[in-house]
């Protein structure tokens, strides 16, 4: 397998990653081979459902479900083998190093406590410190995802935000243990266009002043070209394409090809949508 | 002009009572002609499916006046309202009755709408929308996304409407999958000289499906676009400016 971008010093460094799932003799190959080396920067996987972008996120922190197998020639994190390490070892981790955003925070946060108490406490699981320190750091930091009425906002429940702003406290709660890494998953999929754009400037500032490295995970080529420094395409369980995001739209598989293709685009109006055609080749063949 | 298949006057629809009374469709007028599609467009909230579940008939608390061929629709519809006018949700998955089988899911309307050949019917509208007859004896936890939404689509199809609502018809699938599904509805309506009323929040595919957009926001129409219009940038309202720079695409086509 060649590798398209050498990374001195990786953060993460992924090599043949596979997820397996056996349920009633099916077995089910959710992720295949997949190897990246992670610095600093903002690093998109894009593929449609069922292509194993979530479950390679998922597998770095390993919250897989119980009946996935997991193997690796090697799975990275600094100093840490995220494949050997003890379940003590991964709860400091999670949260502390590596932090989550999934993609609806409706169903992220818990809905009977106070935003602003969920956020303290996010930062008292990490850091030895008294309530009212917590409270005064969770507020900065509402204040640093630039929520106007902190004092307010801290009050509230988790039913009386709005999406965006709900997606803004999850980035708070999630990067106020200042996490080296970052895994958002489809973090602005649930949000209007829009907001969708306040939402990532948060997240770029949060993420550009922490230097903190980032994997982003949507399904969106183009909010991935426009969002992230680098570019991976899954398809079923496979890279096929590691590329510069701003390269996306001369992207060379036929696979990403037929996706942009699929698109319809205000500036090229037809009759008929391109339908992207598949090529069970494609899991074979080694990485562009 | 001929009258139109669907004309909405001065409707106006409101949530809650007293101080906590929201106004969110306000005053809404437009008229769709036979054959046309008709996109309404905008973010969450601002009222674009409150307006087309007020034609379906699913909420009859509202102000003003929807006309089908010219005449009044009453608050409560009637079968024959039903025989005309369908709807296509956007969730396939939560939209198709997990327990029952494709067949049945496409027997049902033919029963309440007392429907002959029915056998046939199936056979047919299966294969008008791009499934074969062994897709007849599964379940919706057996089918794909994509084939869910092709199931949904045939549902409301059957029964022959002149007018079919799509509620978002492709903003839970993949993008290749709304290809298809858009590619399909494309070619549906041009055979059976459909009418749409599409509701959607991407620009792009409103204006690659309708002969003429309304962009809402805070329960207004603010303006009328041709998707032409749309695309030159032709805009009169700030609003439509800003939501066309937020949904340009960042990935330019090369070559």
């Amino acid at each position: 397998m060649t590798e398209t971008a050498l990374i001195q010093d990786p953060l993460l460094s992924v090599r043949d990653l596979n997820i397996t799932f056996r349920s009633e003799g099916r077995v089910t190959q959710a992720v295949r081979g997949v190897s990246f080396d992670l610095g600093a920067e903002k690093l998109g996987i894009v593929g449609e459902s069922g292509s194993g972008k979530s479950q390679t996120g998922r597998a770095l922190m390993r919250l897989s479900p119980p009946s996935a197998e997991i193997t690796a020639e090697r799975m990275q994190f600094g100093g840490i083998d995220l494949l050997r390490a003890s379940e003590r070892q991964m709860m400091r981790i999670r949260g502390n190093d590596i932090a989550m955003i999934l993609q609806d925070p409706k169903y992220s946060l818990n809905p009977l406590m106070k935003v602003g108490k969920q956020i303290a406490e996010a930062y008292r699981m990490h850091h030895r410190v008294g309530r009212s320190e917590a409270r005064s750091r969770a507020m900065a930091m509402l204040e640093s995802v630039h929520i106007r009425d902190p004092e307010r906002v801290y009050e509230l429940l988790p039913h009386e935000v709005s999406g965006g702003m709900g997606q803004r406290i999850m980035i708070a709660m999630m990067l106020i243990a200042e996490p080296k890494l970052i895994i958002a998953d489809e973090p602005t999929s649930a949000l209007d266009v829009t907001v969708r754009r306040q939402v990532l400037s948060v997240l770029q500032e949060l993420v550009d002043r922490a230097g903190a490295s980032l994997i982003f995970i949507s399904h969106d080529l183009n909010l991935v070209a426009d969002f992230c420094d680098r570019v991976l395409v899954m398809y079923r369980g496979r890279v096929l394409e590691n590329l510069p995001a701003a390269a996306l739209g001369q992207a060379r598989h036929p696979y990403t090809r037929g996706l942009l293709d699929s698109l319809p685009r205000l500036d090229h109006p037809c009759d008929e949508l391109a339908v992207p055609v598949r090529d069970p080749a494609w899991l074979d063949a080694p990485a562009a | 002009m001929t009258t139109p298949n669907l004309e909405v006057s001065q409707l106006s629809i409101a949530f809650g009572q007293g101080s906590s009374r929201v106004e969110v469709v306000k005053q809404a007028n437009f008229g769709i002609g036979k054959g046309e599609s008709y996109g309404l467009i905008g973010e969450s909230g601002c009222g674009k499916s409150t307006i087309l579940r007020a034609v379906a008939g699913l909420n009859p608390d509202y102000e003003g006046a929807l006309l089908i061929d010219g005449f009044e629709l009453p608050r409560r519809r009637s079968k024959e309202f039903f025989r005309k006018v369908q709807m296509v949700f956007q969730d396939p998955y939560a939209s198709l009755h997990p327990r029952k089988m494709v067949q049945n899911v496409l027997i049902e309307p033919l029963q309440i709408m007392g429907l002959d050949r029915r056998q046939e019917r199936i056979d047919t509208i299966l294969s008008d929308v791009g499934l074969d007859q062994s897709f007849r004896f599964r379940f919706p936890h057996e089918l794909s996304g994509g084939q869910r939404q092709r199931i949904a689509i045939a549902r409301a199809l059957i029964v022959e409407p002149e007018l079919v609502l799509l509620d978002e018809p492709t903003s839970a699938l993949d993008v290749s999958v709304q290809a298809e599904i858009l590619n399909l509805l494309n070619r549906l309506r041009r055979e059976r000289g459909l009418t749409y009323l599409m509701v959607s929040h991407d620009i792009a595919v409103v204006a690659h499906m309708c002969d003429r957009v309304a962009i809402m926001k805070d329960g207004r129409i603010l303006e009328k676009l041709t998707p032409e219009q749309l695309r030159n940038g032709a805009v009169s309202e700030a609003y439509t400016s800003d939501f066309l720079a937020a949904s340009a695409p960042a990935v330019v086509r090369a070559g």
